[in-house]
């Protein structure tokens, strides 16, 4: 016998007109009350101070390959400043016929990472392709070898200094910050308090300082006729200050794992490794995915930094471009265009992180 | 609940003994939470171990893979002295299956991921080989088109069947319940139950820690007291309840049995 799961005579009733459509959707978000109604019109009134000028200044009467000079007579923005000096605030002082090898680069790190933001595309075959064309930039930025000229890394800079000293600075620190949250909670005690005065003595220094002491102190330490190269030092100073940061967010998503999941982990017979790579670390990473894409953003941001020892990423390479006599005055449109591209690079992580959680999330 | 009868009399016969706990103490800190504890388990014996909270008795199994560390006395298992050596842990906790309370999936795994994982990382069995075992038991807690589910999609009843099998899996020689039915619903305490009472109906060495006392009058072997950190009485199941010894034995049966 059929038993009705729903009491029957509820017929659906079509909701009142003022709560759908477009003005329904008004009333229930922009004006619901006095307070809110208000706070509706500032706001539009703002907008309309703001964004017609913006639009007129930076669309209608902007500029966009003329010379500097023209640029001065206009009312409009200059963005002749980026596209007269594109090639130097990408570039930098990389040799200007040698310049297709950062571009290369660029486009293989940016390529790789647009194509893996769909997590069904993930596979063996993507993670060998990120491994090679890891080895291909260790190829095309120094060259030396295949016929390829010779570049010291000093000349290195612009975006590709940026994206390089982000890349390698995030995949290594990544799995650096999660072994010392591991030894952070070892039994073991001298790990323990190794992790544990590792993690405090870098969390307690500024980033800028590390730079300073990887850039000045550390070649005092060398012996005499031994240099490691700067981008390298500024490289291990990012690297070892990043994971000093995700080791304490794994560490809290490591004590969000229940004590049940340790114990029926070991009481399988499960070594300690196989307990952390197969049970425990697969959750906690997953817990803390929100805080350790905010740590990888702003270490992104923070390799901006590295021009205060001398290193020449994608600011400092704008920065000498305003320096030039004939662009000085036009730095609002050449720090935007640069806001842009470092928005882009972060928005772009914080949507893949999104993603990853979704993939993950059960 | 499912009568078993003339499950008693078997197994008791073979004297061999599987679990050898002798003058065993545990603190917490100060606190004396085991005191003496001495027991030998025969080999497809099954017994029930009761008492009130904080008695000992969830400590008690724990100890017996290593689960809590004791301080004094010896455990030895299958022939192996319990000691800090991790080797020994390691080997003992693969012949000594344990169900929780609280079942303690992976919930990041499907069912199936959750059965496999220990035979091929431990005993290193192939994938197919342990998944195939892994059908076969989760065929025998009756829940084999779940499979593919992740535990989160399980009722409680579903995952501590799953659980079971889980421990099944490794083949282990004894099987440890941390009172694997009071984080259940009611209506689903009888599912648990049956899986385990089929368990015993093979031969299966059982420590139950349980207030099920049907399930302790119909299964086991022994039924073990405990309170303040010693066992108070030790008795055959009929005896325990019809004509208890101790008096806080009498207390702890007027109170659950109301």
């Amino acid at each position: 016998m059929e038993v009705p799961l729903q009491p029957s005579g509820t017929d659906t009733v079509k909701p009142p007109a003022t709560s759908v459509g477009i003005l329904g959707w008004m009333r229930k978000n922009l004006f619901n009350s006095v307070f809110n109604s208000v706070l509706t019109i500032v706001a539009l009134i703002v907008f309309a101070r703001i964004i017609p000028p913006f639009v007129q200044w930076a669309l209608f009467d902007s500029l966009w390959t003329s010379t500097g000079a023209a640029c001065k007579e206009a009312d409009g923005a200059c963005w002749s400043v980026v596209t007269n000096n594109l090639r130097f605030i990408l570039f930098g002082f990389y040799p200007y016929d040698q310049q297709w090898r950062p571009l290369c680069c660029v486009t293989l790190i940016v390529g790789l990472f647009l194509y893996t933001g769909k997590p069904s595309r993930w596979s063996k075959g993507l993670a060998a392709a990120w491994g090679m064309s890891l080895v291909a930039m260790g190829i095309l930025m120094p060259g030396g070898i295949l016929g390829l000229e010779p570049v010291e890394p000093a000349r290195w800079s612009g975006i590709s200094l940026t994206l390089l000293l982000s890349l390698f600075g995030l995949t290594a620190a990544y799995p650096l910050g999660v072994l010392l949250a591991l030894g952070r909670r070892s039994r073991l005690p001298a790990i323990k308090v190794m992790s544990v005065l590792y993690i405090e003595l870098i969390r307690g220094v500024p980033l800028i300082s590390m730079l300073f002491m990887a850039s000045v102190m550390f070649p005092l330490f060398l012996p005499e006729g031994i240099t490691v190269n700067k981008i390298l030092r500024a490289q291990a100073a990012i690297i070892l200050f990043t994971a000093a940061y995700i080791a304490e967010v794994v560490r809290g998503g490591l004590q969000a794992i229940p004590r049940g999941q340790y114990e029926a982990a070991e009481s399988l017979g499960l070594t300690y490794y196989q307990k952390m790579r197969l049970i425990i670390l697969p959750q906690a990473l997953k817990i803390v995915i929100p805080p350790t894409v905010s740590i990888l953003i702003s270490a992104f941001k923070d390799t901006s930094l590295v021009v205060i020892i001398g290193l020449f990423d994608l600011l400092k390479t704008t920065q000498v471009t305003l320096s030039n006599p004939e662009w000085m005055g036009f730095s609002a449109e050449a720090f935007l265009f640069i806001a842009v591209l470092y928005f882009l690079g972060c928005f772009s992580m914080s949507n893949f992180s999104r993603r990853l959680e979704k993939v993950l999330a059960r | 609940m499912s009568d078993s009868n003339g499950i008693h009399s078997e197994a008791q016969g073979s004297a061999e003994t599987i679990i050898r706990i002798v003058g065993l103490h545990k603190w917490f800190g100060d606190f004396h939470v085991l005191k003496d504890i001495h027991l030998d388990v025969a080999k497809g014996e099954r017994i029930v171990i009761c008492g009130p909270s904080g008695s000992g008795k969830s400590t008690l199994i724990r100890c017996i893979n290593r689960l809590e560390e004791h301080q004094r006395g010896k455990i030895i298992v299958d022939g192996i002295e319990l000691t800090n050596d991790i080797k020994n842990i390691e080997k003992i906790r693969t012949e000594v299956g344990m169900v929780f309370q609280h079942f303690n999936l992976f919930p990041h795994l499907t069912i199936l991921e959750n059965l496999s994982l220990g035979p091929m990382w431990v005993r290193k069995v192939p994938r197919a080989e342990a998944e195939q075992t892994a059908m076969v038991f989760l065929e025998k807690v009756h829940i084999a088109d779940q499979a593919r589910k992740y535990p989160g999609q399980l009722s409680g009843g579903q995952q501590q069947r799953v659980a079971i099998a889980r421990s099944l899996c490794m083949k282990p020689k004894v099987m440890l319940f941390d009172e694997p039915t009071s984080a259940l619903d009611p209506e689903m305490v009888k599912e648990v139950l049956d899986v385990m009472i089929e368990l015993a109906e093979e031969g299966m060495t059982m420590l139950v820690v349980s207030h099920e006392m049907g399930f302790a009058r119909s299964v086991a072997h022994r039924v073990l007291f405990m309170d303040f950190g010693q066992v108070l009485e030790q008795n055959s199941p009929e005896e325990f309840f019809s004509q208890p010894r101790h008096e806080r034995s009498r207390l702890f049966l007027s109170q659950i049995l109301h």
